[in-house]
């Protein structure tokens, strides 16, 4: 009886539930309303048969509740029941799925007049590529992905010299106009996923996969990593403002091509042998170990040319064209200390060495004399400009600014704040340290928090910026 | 001398250490279960104090939370039910339910378990290394399981990877004692389809575990090459932390494939001899056949083949080859039919029955209304387009703590209040089991069901926390305090079950040979508990199904299988 009676109001409560629950599906603003409707034909269906099957229990232990006078009815099958009810589920089956396999055929063939968007997701941020005035995106791989070249796209592609580039977390999208997103992860596993839109697909690192959406009306929506990603996944952020196609596109033309970005970080200035240089540097995945920053892998090559090297058995060098040429055709011979001898042998010509040569030498001693202008920038610039890097970047997914533990050290009080270290020393956290930490983040871990904070692909300025912008929290 | 007394153990040491006794493997079995169990229903309080009081409790932090949903759904899913199932169910009841004397292979029963005890040490051995047990999730999805950037992602996923290398090992041994057993030493007349269903369900479970393991265990094998040695089974050209790693060609969807090839018939592997023990529960306990007896066998039969081809219905957003949702969709579906087949017969079985509404009964039909829930959401996820938006969001959760946590759980505890008195001798307490039932049945329904609904609304599942999202409103975490208050209230109802097991031991009421009055030949036995060589002088020998109550003509209204007699099936 009291079984009977729970599972009556189990079920009634559940209706209830359903009709009252303030969480409902997030207002529509995609052209998935037919993904809405199959759901709804599910949930019609499937509850009537919760409904029955609880009801009927319930009658059936009250109706049939033990009395020792009274027998259990006698009866191993009947096979006509059996079969009627196969055939009024299977039905029910087929209401299901007839509708729901033709709604996802119209997910799985995109519209011709979709326009494409590169989505790329990494640890823990997303950024965006957009195809040029060619309509085509360029080849991309993980082999050339480096500091000035964060997609990877392949500088030798002509295809992606005019494709639109964007770092930053927020995506504009315009107003009813289908558009088809590749997705492509440069580490691990993401899913882009727009509650609002209703679709959702993995990233997968070493293949490309997709989606389409039309987006049917202007607004703000939130964009949510929905692939276990790691420690920082719950706070993978991102945004999508969805504006009429003009302003779409006046904000389009204002994001840097691919090739403007090479130019205006790095290949100003340079001779024509050096841009040459630079070209092979990315092809053949110089970059990836060395370039011009403080880089765990290989020695930097900022102010590399005319330096002294300090080698493993302790000789000194000053690093001049036949050093770098050695160095570069036989990598084991000249090990600078500290360094491990990880660097693979390359086919390059003695033309291509040369130019490597060149542009390691005009682009290595430039930067350090350029650095000394962006210094000049004021500081409120600097520190507006590192709160949208502290966005874009995807810092603020494990450092929180306003004191409250995320995944790694809050910034609010950090700047000059003294900081036990897993090792057991303290350190101030002053410019010296946050700028290490920027760019070794394991060096130095506080005690407490896991390692696992990647290198951040910043430029030197950039690094300046976010340090300004963390002096003020 | 009889046979038994020849083989009889005379040690303590032999008789329940390093025993061969079916009965007793069984019990270490299932005692192991259960304590890994209670590490994993721990670890779950713990992750529901963060979700529904986020950032109240300082050691809970995201490592942490992800190493504690990573442990508890992997011990749950493989170290528990899977354990539990084969190793302590199959093992009791399939040599006293066919008719036989012990498992065909006595030894290998043993290392079994052993195996099974040192999976267990090795899992649980990598709580205490460096960076802790893996937070990988428990589908240890590669690049991330063995990159930085997730917990444990050094000691803990290689101990995991051993441990389940391990347990493989321990369940293809069970395994192939079990399948042996019910095909090769059933008692005379006892024909397959005189079989118990619980019998069905295991045999058929046996057999998708020995076919699907294998999956699990070459991923295990590859991934963990690919951590050690840097091959590339899983890894393609990736970043890790900014640096290019030396990887190349690899791919991650692979090892979902080869994952859910063995994660789906995982599924059946627990829910098959749940589905058997349910069966037999509501025919005991309703005294009345179980209806349909020889569609339920084929839907048992047909559902451990189909569960084959529906695995990647656990990738229908995985980046894979979008047309196949087509064919994984229609065949989830399709399999669909003779599982609502199995829950139309368990029903129609109550009707025109004697209903004994006993603890083991309680649980039985509480199995049923949750496992209804649990199978129908599955229609929304199975179904491609409607997996899209619910897909990675707490409505799976939901649905598959349902169908699969909660669901078998309450068999699990059906079957511990049903066959206690044929393993102890002693009746469980029955107060104590019926507040047992009440918290468990209504705590986890106020747990899931309305967590559907935050899925509806489309939170994302594995989040540590969930502030500053516009879209998610601020009921959602009262909802979630809510949950975490309930899920609370049903782990301590469970101390309640772990001190009746421990206290009817003792002083529980004797139960005679067949307290249920049940006619399969484990009742049968001439001694309650039975002793070694289950039968004593001479085996039973089956002269009907399992499922002869309530016949006409009878003033007792079971008619034990070993009855001579006219045989009505």
């Amino acid at each position: 009886m009291a079984f009977a009676v729970v599972l009556v109001i189990l079920v009634l409560g559940s209706v209830l539930f359903h009709f009252l629950s303030p969480w409902n599906m997030t207002p529509l603003a995609s052209n998935w309303g037919s993904i809405d409707v199959t759901m709804l034909i599910t949930l019609v269906i499937t509850a009537v048969v919760f409904i029955a099957v609880n009801f009927f229990i319930a009658y059936a232990v009250i109706k049939f509740r033990h009395t020792p006078e009274r027998k259990a009815e006698y009866e191993p099958e009947n096979k006509k029941l059996e079969w009627w009810l196969t055939l009024g589920t299977s039905v029910g089956i087929i209401a299901m799925l007839a509708p729901g396999l033709i709604v996802y055929a119209d997910f799985v063939n995109v519209p011709d007049d979709a326009h494409q968007i590169e989505v790329v997701g990494q640890q823990w941020s997303w950024s965006f590529r957009f195809p040029g005035q060619d309509g085509q995106l360029g080849k991309s791989a993980i082999e050339h992905i480096s500091t000035d070249n964060s997609f990877g796209v392949d500088p030798l592609d002509e295809a992606g010299q005019d494709d639109r580039l964007l770092t930053s977390n927020t995506l504009i999208l315009p107003v009813n106009r289908p558009v088809k997103l590749s997705l492509r992860s440069k580490d691990v596993l993401h899913n882009f996923y727009v509650p609002n839109f209703r679709v959702k697909m993995d990233s997968v690192p070493g293949q490309v996969s997709y989606q389409w959406f039309t987006p049917t009306r202007t607004g703000d929506f939130e964009i949510l990593c929905a692939e276990y990603c790691g420690i920082g996944h719950f706070n993978m952020r991102g945004y999508i403002k969805v504006v009429e196609q003009q302003e779409y596109e006046q904000w389009l033309a204002d994001l840097p091509t691919f090739a403007q970005s090479l130019m205006s970080e790095a290949s100003e200035a340079l001779s024509v042998k050096a841009k040459q240089g630079q070209e092979v540097a990315q092809k053949k995945g110089c970059m990836a170990c060395h370039g011009f920053e403080e880089s765990p892998a290989g020695p930097s090559w900022l102010g590399l040319y005319g330096a002294n090297r300090t080698f493993k058995d302790s000789t000194e060098l000053i690093a001049d064209d036949d050093y770098l040429r050695e160095a570069i055709v036989e990598p084991g011979a000249t090990i600078v200390k500290g360094y491990a001898p990880i660097m693979p042998k390359l086919e390059l010509s003695e033309l291509e060495v040369d130019a490597v040569i060149a542009f390691i030498k005009e682009r290595g001693n430039r930067d350090s004399d350029a650095g000394a202008q962006t210094m000049q920038k004021n500081p409120a610039e600097q520190s507006k400009s590192g709160a949208e890097l502290a966005q874009s970047k995807g810092c603020t997914a494990c450092h929180s600014v306003d004191g409250s533990r995320l995944v790694g050290p809050s910034w609010q009080g950090l700047y000059n704040s003294e900081r036990s270290l897993a090792s057991g020393e303290t350190v101030l956290a002053d410019d010296a340290y946050l700028k290490e930490s920027l760019f070794k983040p394991n060096a130095k871990v506080v005690a407490g928090y896991p390692p696992v904070m990647p290198p951040s692909q910043l430029s030197s300025a950039q690094a300046d910026a976010l340090i300004e912008y963390i002096k003020t929290l | 001398m009889t046979a038994q007394e020849h083989h009889s153990p005379q040690s303590f040491w032999t008789k329940y250490i390093w025993s061969q006794d079916h009965k007793v493997i069984a019990i270490q079995y299932s005692l192991t279960a259960i304590f890994v169990g209670l590490i994993a229903l721990v670890l779950s309080t713990l992750m529901r104090l963060q979700l529904g009081f986020p950032g109240s409790f300082d050691f809970i932090d995201a490592s942490a939370y992800y190493q504690y949903v990573t442990m508890h759904g992997m011990i749950m899913v493989v170290y528990l039910l899977t354990a539990i199932f084969l190793g302590g169910f199959g093992n009791y009841l399939i040599p006293l339910m066919v008719g036989a004397r012990d498992m065909v292979f006595p030894f290998v029963n043993m290392l079994s378990y052993w195996f099974y005890l040192l999976a267990v040490v090795v899992l649980l051995a990598s709580f205490f290394v460096t960076g802790g047990p893996t937070g990988a999730g428990w589908t240890l999805y590669p690049p991330q399981a063995i990159l930085p950037g997730t917990p444990g992602s050094d000691g803990g996923i290689i101990l995991m990877l051993i441990s389940l290398g391990i347990f493989i090992i321990a369940a293809t041994m069970g395994g192939l004692n079990y399948v042996t057993t019910v095909l090769q030493a059933r008692t005379r007349g006892m024909t397959l389809m005189r079989m118990p269903l619980t019998i069905w369900g295991i045999f058929m479970a046996t057999i998708l575990a020995l076919l699907a393991f294998p999956a699990l265990f070459v991923s295990a094998i590859m991934m963990l090459f690919d951590k050690l040695l840097s091959t590339s089974f899983f890894m393609p050209a990736i970043l890790s932390m900014g640096e290019q790693l030396g990887h190349e060609g690899g791919s991650p969807i692979l090892f979902q494939h080869l994952f859910w090839f063995f994660g789906h018939p995982e599924v059946y592997i627990v829910a098959l001899p749940a589905f058997g023990i349910v069966s037999d529960l509501i025919s005991v306990h309703a005294r009345k056949n179980i209806f349909g007896y020889r569609m339920m066998v084929w839907a048992i039969v047909v559902i451990g083949v189909l569960s084959f081809v529906v695995w990647a219905h656990h990738m229908y957003v995985s980046g894979m080859n979008p047309y196949f949702g087509y064919f994984f969709a229609t065949t989830t579906l399709i399999i669909a039919v003779p599982t609502a087949i199995k829950v139309y017969n368990w029903v129609l079985t109550l009707w025109q029955g004697n209903i004994r509404m006993t603890v083991p009964m309680l649980f039985a039909l509480g199995f049923v209304s949750t496992f209804t829930i649990g199978g129908l959401t599955g229609l929304f996820l199975g179904n491609v387009v409607v997996d899209l938006p619910l897909s990675d969001t707490y409505f799976v959760v939901a649905h598959f703590h349902m169908v699969m946590g909660v669901s078998p759980v309450l068999v699990i505890f059906g079957a511990i209040y049903h066959w206690y008195p044929k393993m102890t001798g002693k009746m469980l307490h029955d107060g104590l089991g019926k507040f047992h039932f009440w918290t468990t049945f209504i705590g986890t329904y106020t747990i899931f069901f309305p967590m559907h609904y935050l899925g509806v609304l489309g939170v994302p599942r594995r989040y540590y926390a969930y502030e500053n999202y516009d879209f998610i409103p601020e009921s959602a975490k009262d909802l979630n305090a809510f949950i975490t208050i309930a899920a609370i209230f049903v782990a301590l109802a469970q101390l309640v079950f772990l001190f009746n097991l421990a206290w009817s031991y003792f002083k529980g009421r004797a139960a005679g040979s067949n307290p249920w009055q049940a006619t399969t030949l484990e009742w049968q036995t001439e001694t309650t508990p039975p002793g070694h060589g289950n039968w004593g002088e001479s085996i039973p020998e089956c002269h009907r199904w399992a499922y002869d109550y309530s016949v006409p003509g009878y003033e007792q209204d079971y008619l034990p299988q070993n009855q001579p007699g006219e045989a009505n099936a």
